[in-house]
């Protein structure tokens, strides 16, 4: 469980010093993941402070959603720690969402929007307790926020790649966390469904919610968000989108798979 | 006789037992509604081979303690703990080999059904009181049912109704995202555990009635009968549940007419002609609609490239388009317009240019999204919104 540190380049979190600072709503010691014989992540130390918006960004294959699912406890990790506001996942459910990859599901379960929605609340609402008009108001509240409230009585089959995602966002909105945890919540949706969900998870972060996303796009990383992550494998740099976001860093990250035009285009100084 | 045994007039022991089926049935499709939306229904198979060693070990062992080899509790006792060794068997394999899922499936489903039937055989050749009968597990039999038994069955049948009742709402967020529910506390595995132990129950209850070859019928069958008439996952719970019932209520008294006929054919016959009446008939999924819709929908488009052909000032050839404007009164049989048809075709273009408009505009990215060339766009805008995009647009050759 020993992380090997003075070979990691990431700077260490910087300790908290002084008087009660709040805990990070994510901090990753050492995390270690392997698919067979062959690590994903390896050794990366990852500290998410609260009230910021932090993207993933790394080439495919980095271990981008593997670190994500580490992170939920979907995937066991062979070494490290995470801590979610400095308590243990299990510890921490309630104060945190996971909005998944919307192909990772079969639309053609049958269900309608809002019964997708509801079951965000299902933990809240254990095995026994009835849905109420209360939860019913509480979920098409969240379905108006994504701009789904026309949706509610679709069935899920029937929805574009877009609105699938919308869907996803407010099963996610409906528990009311802390922190947000998506995975490429971007992939293949329409523009306004891109601009609808930044717009909500810039809501989420005025009211001091902590948003992470493994994001794949580099021309959006400056709009859309103020921490980046690098990863490739190990983590290659962190830290306010201004310092890391550089040709350097990302040359570091994407290697020879960075096109020059990329590096060079309107992704470094858009 | 048929029609007295489907209105209960064959006396008490009868009416007893198909009563005690239709619960069972009730609870299979209902259980198995759960199973086929986890997308795992085939292992609900492999769990019924998998009981058949168990019933002969518990059979010789109860002949051997000097009981009777046909005591129902012992025979579904056996019959549960060789099915669960059954399961743990498929989920070892599954995670310490590279074996996938259907092949662990049908190796432990073809190796205890073997040796099932060894223990049958042996038991054949014993000379112990009614093991005659005991092959009745196999496609199951109501005709020497006793009330007891039937008991049995309708309580065991009553109790799994209540748990999967219980458990409903985490096997539906697992069964449509086990990450997800995952992250939120669940713990799949034990819902997952559950389930299959619900199905185990099933299963054991209904080897008597179904036989344990046929089970898996009961299981899977109503649920994918309810799924072609709803969208709705508890709608189609309650339909399973409902279809599962008939088809044993109707299985039991058939077969109480006939005590040489196994009760299992008649019940998964049964449930095949509703799920094949419903294949055909039903609203959205089945047969006739989507025909219909198929050719509802090339009609469509046919007429709309029609449309769009005259509005360019082509004639149309292809007969197919051709019947379809003629009937409209759109076009002549020379393939040309008439004034009805150049009307139509001067809008088709013009509703063409308002949805490139629209599209264009990435403020009405959703309504834009709505676009397949065949959608009218009436449906999308409201006439204000109609009238502001007609504002903007070039005006198109061909409108007056």
């Amino acid at each position: 469980m020993v992380a090997i540190k003075d070979v990691n380049p990431v700077q260490a979190a910087p300790r908290n010093e002084g008087v009660q600072a709040p805990p990070p709503a994510l901090s990753v010691a050492g995390l270690t993941v392997a698919y067979g014989e062959k690590p994903a992540v390896f050794s990366v130390d990852m500290t998410v402070a609260q009230g910021t918006m932090t993207a993933i960004v790394g080439p495919n294959g980095a271990g981008k959603s593997t670190l994500l699912k580490a992170v939920l406890g979907l995937v066991k990790p062979l070494s490290g720690e995470v801590r979610l506001f400095g308590l243990a996942l299990s510890r921490a459910r309630d104060r945190i969402a996971y909005v998944p990859q919307r192909a990772s599901v079969d639309w053609d379960f049958p269900a309608r929007v809002i019964d997708v929605v509801l079951m965000g609340l299902h933990r809240e609402l254990g095995l026994l307790r009835r849905v109420r008009p209360e939860h019913l108001d509480r979920a098409r509240a969240c379905l108006a926020r994504v701009g789904m409230q026309d949706f509610a009585t679709r069935q899920i089959g029937q929805l574009s790649g877009g609105q699938q995602q919308r869907v996803f966002l407010a099963r996610a909105l409906v528990q009311q966390a802390d922190l947000y945890l998506l995975d490429e919540p971007f992939a293949g949706v329409d523009a306004a469904t891109e601009k609808a969900i930044i717009g909500v998870l810039k809501e989420l972060q005025a009211e001091g919610r902590s948003i992470v996303a493994v994001h794949h796009d580099l021309s959006t990383v400056r709009a859309y968000f103020d921490h980046l992550f690098l990863i490739n494998t190990r983590a290659i740099a962190a830290g306010p989108v201004a310092d890391v976001f550089t040709g350097e860093n990302l040359q570091r990250a994407y290697g020879g798979r960075l096109g020059e035009a990329q590096l060079a285009g309107g992704t470094l100084t858009g | 006789m048929i029609w007295q045994a489907l209105t209960l007039q064959l006396g008490y022991n009868a009416t007893l037992v198909a009563l005690g089926a239709t619960l069972l049935g009730i609870a299979a499709g209902v259980t198995g509604s759960f199973l086929f939306l986890r997308k795992r229904a085939l292992v609900s198979d492999a769990v019924s081979h998998a009981t058949l060693p168990g019933i002969g070990l518990a059979f010789i062992v109860m002949v051997a303690m000097g009981g009777d080899g046909r005591f129902l509790p012992g025979l579904l006792l056996g019959a549960a703990l060789s099915s669960g060794l059954g399961l743990l068997l498929i989920a070892w394999m599954m995670r310490r080999t590279r074996l996938s899922e259907d092949a662990a499936i049908g190796a432990v489903l073809s190796v205890f059904f073997g040796a099932g039937i060894v223990l049958l055989t042996v038991i054949q050749s014993m000379n112990a009181g009614r093991q005659a009968g005991l092959d009745t597990v196999l496609l199951g039999s109501t005709a020497g049912m006793l009330q007891s038994d039937a008991l049995v069955i309708a309580a065991g049948g009553a109790v799994v109704l209540l748990l999967v009742l219980l458990l409903r709402r985490p096997m539906l967020v697992v069964g449509f995202d086990p990450d997800y529910a995952a992250v939120s506390g669940t713990n799949v595995g034990r819902i997952d555990l559950a389930m299959m132990g619900l199905v185990m129950a099933v299963t054991v209850l209904g080897i008597t009635t179904v036989g344990l070859i046929l089970i898996v019928a009961l299981l899977i069958i109503p649920p994918v009968t309810a799924r072609l008439w709803t969208d709705h996952a508890l709608r189609m719970v309650a339909l399973a549940g409902v279809v599962g019932g008939l088809s044993a209520y109707v299985g039991a008294a058939v077969s109480a007419t006939a005590p040489a006929l196994p009760t299992g054919p008649i019940i998964v016959l049964a449930s095949f002609v509703l799920f094949a009446l419903s294949m055909i008939l039903a609203p959205a999924r089945g047969g006739l609609a989507l025909i219909r819709r198929q050719m509802r929908f090339r009609r469509r488009v046919h007429r709309r490239q029609g449309l769009l052909a005259l509005a360019v000032g082509q004639t149309i050839h292809e007969p197919f388009t051709l019947a379809l404007l003629r009937r409209e009164g759109l076009a002549r049989a020379d393939g040309v317009p008439t004034d009805a048809g150049r009307a139509a075709a001067a809008k088709a273009l013009l509703d063409e240019a308002r949805w490139a408009a629209l599209r264009a505009d990435p403020a009405h990215g959703l309504s834009a999204s709505r676009y397949d060339a065949l959608t009218r766009i009436e449906t999308v805008l409201t006439p204000d919104q109609i009238a502001e995009l007609d504002r903007h647009l070039p005006r198109p050759r061909g409108v007056s």
